[in-house]
């Protein structure tokens, strides 16, 4: 423990949701839904004194609304944390607010378009499946361990040029940033040191002998006045694209095989009709939404009738908003083939997921790859499944039974 | 029978690209992934459900249809 620094405090456990949220709480990390539709029933935003005061807006129209509100809600801050730290670490795009913003995601687009991602597929098919000759022939396995964890890890180090086989220090490092240090900003803070140290070594690399890969990209890139971007700057983006690059796709992976395990009717229609898998991933996406993003509130307003105060943090939840009743009707079920659906879980606004094609991609050829070899399957009942904690919920236990096994 | 146009506004379209994913045929996308509608934006005949099955997915309720 002496080395980790101060750590915060458990918190204590809630009693009254509608005055007093975590989303650290055991309860919302087992089940946030029901949570979310109690009080989304009383409010459309509620608030917590924890984490120096923070909103929570539950339903789609608000978080609409502070998505697309840049004047009040600032994304200098997009984790919600115990602390409130100087801000030295910055990752833009995502932390940038405008104008600073364009300049910097327009770097980024390119190598992230749907012909860009059509380029990079079948590579990922082929890791999926490398993956699931690991495992396939125990006729179990634990799946977020084994499989759906790696995909993404995978897939981002072939974008960046850099060793797949790196993929196990990039998620001891999203772990420290995104589940530790809401708790832990040493932990935090260590984590980010480790990932600049490793990524200048890349860097320095390229400055010799430039190669056909995200990292030269991002080093050639230039900005509005014909200059290069700093290596502060190539760094900041290269963090944000291993940060959130990673668990967010592992976890929505995640979520959808642990759906498909419980639901034999979802898995065999999909078996039976795999053109139907795009339409069924934004389905899932929807009702298992794994990212929540938050902003800090820069000056006083009003969202849908309640008064926030600048100060204080929003805990900006997509997830929330994909469950809205007036927004998606039966809101709580997953409809495999819903037709209309205008989901936020890549968020709303100028701060669109940079790598939701990505994403996309990733999590249809995951799902395609693994129910050809392996259509049918459950939850092992010997196993348990648990979930991460606080910004990105997925699953990151899920025993698996295979066939008619068990 | 009324002809179907349609039209993306720029101001709202983020790129979430779900108009090229559900109607290839009647939105291209820009270097940076923003979405476009292919020539003046008149709909072919057939082609009418996808126009609103694009339209009922943008998540920035950036397509306008409209019927000439």
């Amino acid at each position: 423990m002496s080395d980790a620094g101060p750590v915060m405090p458990d918190h204590p456990p809630v009693t009254d949701w509608f005055h007093d949220f975590d989303h650290t709480d055991p309860r919302w990390t087992e089940d946030p839904f029901p949570i979310w539709d109690e009080l989304r029933a009383k409010c459309p935003v509620v608030h917590t004194d924890r984490f120096l005061g923070c909103y929570l807006p539950t339903t789609y129209e608000a978080v609409r609304q502070i998505a697309n509100d840049t004047e009040h809600f600032s994304s200098r801050r997009v984790i919600v944390r115990d602390v409130r730290p100087e801000i030295t670490n910055t990752a833009p795009p995502i932390t940038s607010d405008p104008p600073g913003h364009k300049p910097a995601k327009q770097l980024l687009l390119p190598p992230f378009t749907p012909d860009a991602m059509r380029k990079l597929e079948p590579r990922v098919r082929a890791i999926c499946n490398e993956l699931i000759d690991e495992f396939v022939g125990d006729g179990k396995c634990d799946a977020a361990a084994r499989y759906t964890k790696h995909i993404p890890v995978r897939a981002i180090a072939h974008m960046l040029g850099i060793p797949e086989k790196d993929g196990d220090l990039f998620i001891k490092w999203i772990h420290e940033i995104l589940e530790l240090g809401i708790k832990d900003d040493a932990a935090l803070m260590r984590a980010v040191h480790e990932m600049a140290g490793y990524f200048v070594g890349h860097i320095e690399q390229r400055k010799k002998h430039r190669t056909d890969d995200l990292i030269s990209t991002l080093m050639d890139a230039r900005d509005k006045n014909g200059e290069p971007l700093s290596d502060n700057h190539v760094l900041g983006s290269l963090r944000l694209l291993l940060i959130a690059g990673i668990d967010t796709t592992w976890s929505a992976i995640g979520s959808s095989l642990w759906h498909l395990a419980r639901t034999p009717a979802d898995r065999e229609r999909l078996v039976a009709e795999p053109a139907l898998i795009p339409t069924a991933v934004e389905e899932l996406l929807r009702a298992y939404a794994p990212v929540t993003m938050a902003r800090e509130v820069m000056k006083d307003t009003v969202i849908s009738g309640c008064p926030i105060k600048a100060g204080n943090m929003v805990l900006l939840s997509f997830p929330a908003a994909n469950r809205d009743p007036a927004m998606f009707p039966d809101a709580d079920k997953v409809v495999i083939d819903r037709k209309e659906n205008r989901h936020a879980a890549f968020g709303l606004g100028i701060h669109r997921c940079v790598g939701s094609n990505l994403a996309r991609m990733e999590m249809t050829v995951a799902i395609e790859e693994w129910l050809k070899r392996i259509p049918d399957f459950k939850l092992d009942p010997a196993g348990q499944v648990t979930w991460s904690e606080g910004t990105v919920r997925g699953p990151r236990q899920l025993p698996l039974l295979f066939g008619k096994a068990g | 029978m009324a002809r179907l146009k349609i039209h993306v506004d720029q101001e709202k379209c983020q790129g979430h690209a779900r108009c090229k994913s559900l109607a290839p045929e009647l939105f291209n996308l820009d270097e940076f992934g923003n979405a476009h509608e292919i020539g003046d934006g008149s709909v072919p005949d057939g082609l009418e459900d996808k126009a609103w099955l694009a339209q009922a997915n943008c998540p920035e309720l950036a397509i306008d249809v409209v019927e000439e």
